[in-house]
């Protein structure tokens, strides 16, 4: 990295630092060169580092009131609802919180997605980033199952008999997961115990993710390599920081609407029933964030076909990288591709939607185009766009739009208007 | 050339999602739409509303529906009923608590005290359901989360009661509500003109029964309500003023760049 060599400047300081580097990475931290270009959609890694230390906190007071028993945790939520100091306002945000990280998440991927931020050479900060979002997943479904309302036992008895489609073991797997012979006591005991646990394995994640974002650097709009540190750069101290502060509380405004003003409207109702193995409710559906791949899930008609599935719109991400054979990064200078992207959205959004109706009918008709179609998406669109796209003019540096094939300054200008 | 911007792709998801919608619209009954004085955004519980609401619950549903999460002393706390607090020690000593074991190791009867849980009136489920017919009367505790069409959902089911429709053969101690789910409860209408007499001289219709009560189980279900509306405006608007502040340092800070934020 470029930094240079830092120095304290107390003798204390630099005692200490000769031992335990700190104040170097401090140093680095502050100084760390970023593209100055960084619009927006670059703020929510920040917000997402707010949004995981707002879930750890509220979780850790939670846990202090929680009781982990399938007789006494619909009761215990209750309490913390009703008798703790404030406890509807940590509930509240902790529930609410796990939509907002999602919601969060998710910009972030799809911004990544549109400027190309996982090619070379940021292919392992993306790897990390989807081993996160799959944590993610697994501590929020988990973290649902807790109140032990209706949809927490039942989507709980779904999800986990997905495993029982695997061959001639599944069944034995399920029985194991579960601790019992279906969705039980000892079930709810090791989903508290590893919602728990999660959250810390995410943080360790989430310095390596840093880390290796150090080691390059930041992608930008226009997906150029930059000199660093260069007038394209400033330092991330203050000029990020404040900007990331001003994204932030925008995002917490939105997200005290939820908290306290409709704190329910991302939940289910059926949640407020308490768990009863002898009643189905009427339609199961997972949270939001999950629906996706609920609709992939669904949308095969064999058991192990539909997990085989939706896991691999998962793991197909991993090999993105490499799926994108195109070498210029930003969706900004590649036309084609822009198209398929925004398709891309709505096909995510068209298969969320079909996630969340009945699977019957022309939903699920639509459901099985909207799979089709995600995994055309990575498998031969993107592949064959590398091949064929005639990309725009990239430009050489930020502060001077000079096109590497010689074109009019003034329209490379306005092609800035439009990142 | 078609660029796209943000824009331009909000509007076509709109459109696509509002195209749809219609595609899937469910074949249930929409709730009666009540303009509920707790709704808005500042709402608040009518006090008296709630104070009526908890006598039609005491003489009317309670004798069914438990209300286990509920104490007496929530009727005295702020943002509730707000019954004083010799009302509420009243209202807990009008029944009889099975405590103990004692030094003895004998249980025993007491009367309430307003911290006792709401007395529930069959001893466990089973008991309750056996007694209803086989459906068990939901506790009423959360009822109002509990139902996607909320307080309005509510209300609708207790006006919902109907002659079937010719044709529709009923079981004996089955309904016909055209709110429910199905069109069919195991609950006779449980209020009719006049079953409450209201100790505030309140003329007690249906609609006036059928609106107090589900006040007071929108309280029950959310006690917090005007404390979490209260506080909630009192966060957005520092967040606001931060965010102008951070908005104002932001600009001068990256003044220094040429670049534009």
């Amino acid at each position: 990295m470029s930094d240079q060599e830092y120095t304290p400047k107390s003798k204390a300081g630099k005692w200490f630092n000769d031992r335990l580097p700190l104040l170097t990475l401090g140093s680095h931290l502050t100084d760390y060169p970023t593209p100055k270009n960084l619009n927006y959609w670059w703020t929510f890694g920040g917000i997402l580092t707010f949004c995981l230390m707002t879930q750890i906190i509220t979780g850790i007071v939670l846990a202090m009131h929680y009781v982990a028993h399938a007789d006494l945790a619909f009761a215990s939520v209750e309490h913390i609802m009703r008798n703790v100091n404030f406890g509807w306002l940590i509930r509240y945000i902790h529930s609410n919180g796990a939509s907002m990280f999602f919601l969060a998440v998710y910009i972030h991927i799809f911004r990544s997605l549109f400027y190309g931020s996982y090619k070379s050479p940021r292919e392992v900060i993306w790897i990390i980033g989807l081993l996160i979002y799959l944590l993610m997943m697994a501590t929020a479904f988990m973290g649902y199952v807790l109140p032990w309302g209706q949809m927490s036992f039942w989507g709980a008895t779904v999800i986990t008999s997905l495993f029982s489609a695997i061959p001639l073991i599944g069944e034995s797997i399920t029985t194991w997961l579960w601790g019992a012979y279906s969705v039980d006591n000892p079930t709810l005991n090791r989903f508290f115990s590893l919602h728990y646990l999660f959250p810390f394995l995410i943080s360790g994640l989430v310095i390596l993710h840093i880390w290796a974002l150090h080691v390059p650097g930041n992608n930008n709009p226009i997906g150029i390599d930059l000199k660093k540190p260069s007038k394209d750069t400033v330092p991330f101290h203050p000029y990020i920081t404040i900007k990331d502060a001003f994204a932030l509380l925008l995002f917490m405004i939105i997200f005290s609407g939820f908290v306290f003003f409709s704190p329910n409207v991302l939940g289910h109702s059926d949640n407020y029933i308490p768990a009863n193995p002898l009643v189905t409710p009427a339609h199961i559906v997972p949270e939001w964030y999950l629906l996706p791949f609920y609709a992939i899930l669904r949308s095969v008609p064999d058991k192990l076909g539909g997990v085989i599935l939706m896991f691999g719109s998962i793991f197909i991400l991993f090999i993105l990288p490499w799926l994108d054979t195109s070498k210029v990064r930003s969706a900004v200078f590649r036309p084609m591709y822009r198209y398929f992207y925004w398709i891309f959205v709505i096909d995510v959004l068209l298969l969320g939607y079909m996630g969340a109706m009945p699977a019957e009918g022309i939903y699920l008709a639509l459901a099985r185009i909207g799979t089709i179609y995600y995994f055309l998406h990575f498998i031969v669109v993107l592949p064959v766009l590398g091949l064929f796209e005639k990309t725009d003019p990239v430009p050489m540096s930020i502060s001077e739009p000079v096109l590497s094939s010689g074109g009019d300054p003034a329209l490379a200008k306005k092609d800035y208007d439009k990142i | 050339m078609i660029r796209f911007n943000s824009k331009r792709l909000i509007l076509v998801i709109l459109s696509t999602l509002i195209f749809i919608n219609p595609l899937f619209s469910a074949e249930s009954i929409d709730p009666i739409k009540v303009n509920w004085s707790f709704k808005e955004l500042t709402g608040k519980f009518d006090r008296a509303s709630l104070q009526r609401g908890f006598q039609v619950y005491k003489e009317v549903c309670a004798s069914c529906h438990s209300m286990q999460y509920l104490s007496y002393r929530n009727l005295g706390e702020p943002g509730g009923p707000e019954f004083t607090e010799e009302e509420v020690k009243a209202i807990a000593a009008s029944v009889e608590i099975e405590d103990g074991p004692d030094s003895q190791g004998e249980m025993f009867t007491r009367t309430g005290k307003p911290s006792d849980k709401f007395k529930s009136p069959y001893p466990n489920v089973e008991a309750s359901t056996a007694a209803n017919g086989g459906a068990y009367p939901p506790d009423m505790s959360v009822l109002v989360k509990a139902r996607p069409g909320g307080a309005d959902y509510m209300y609708s089911v207790l006006m919902g009661y109907e002659e079937p429709p010719a044709g529709m053969k009923l079981d004996d101690g089955v309904y016909y509500n055209k709110y429910m789910i199905g069109q069919k409860i195991k609950m006779a209408s449980p209020l009719a003109e006049g079953i409450v007499e209201y100790s505030d001289g309140t003329e007690a219709t249906m609609d006036q029964m059928a609106k107090d009560v589900t006040t007071f189980l929108a309280w029950a279900a959310e006690p917090e309500l005007e404390e979490r509306h209260r506080v909630g405006f009192k966060v957005i608007i520092y967040l606001l003023l931060l965010t102008i502040l951070v908005y104002l340092s932001m600009k001068k800070i990256w003044s220094r760049v040429d670049s534009e934020i």
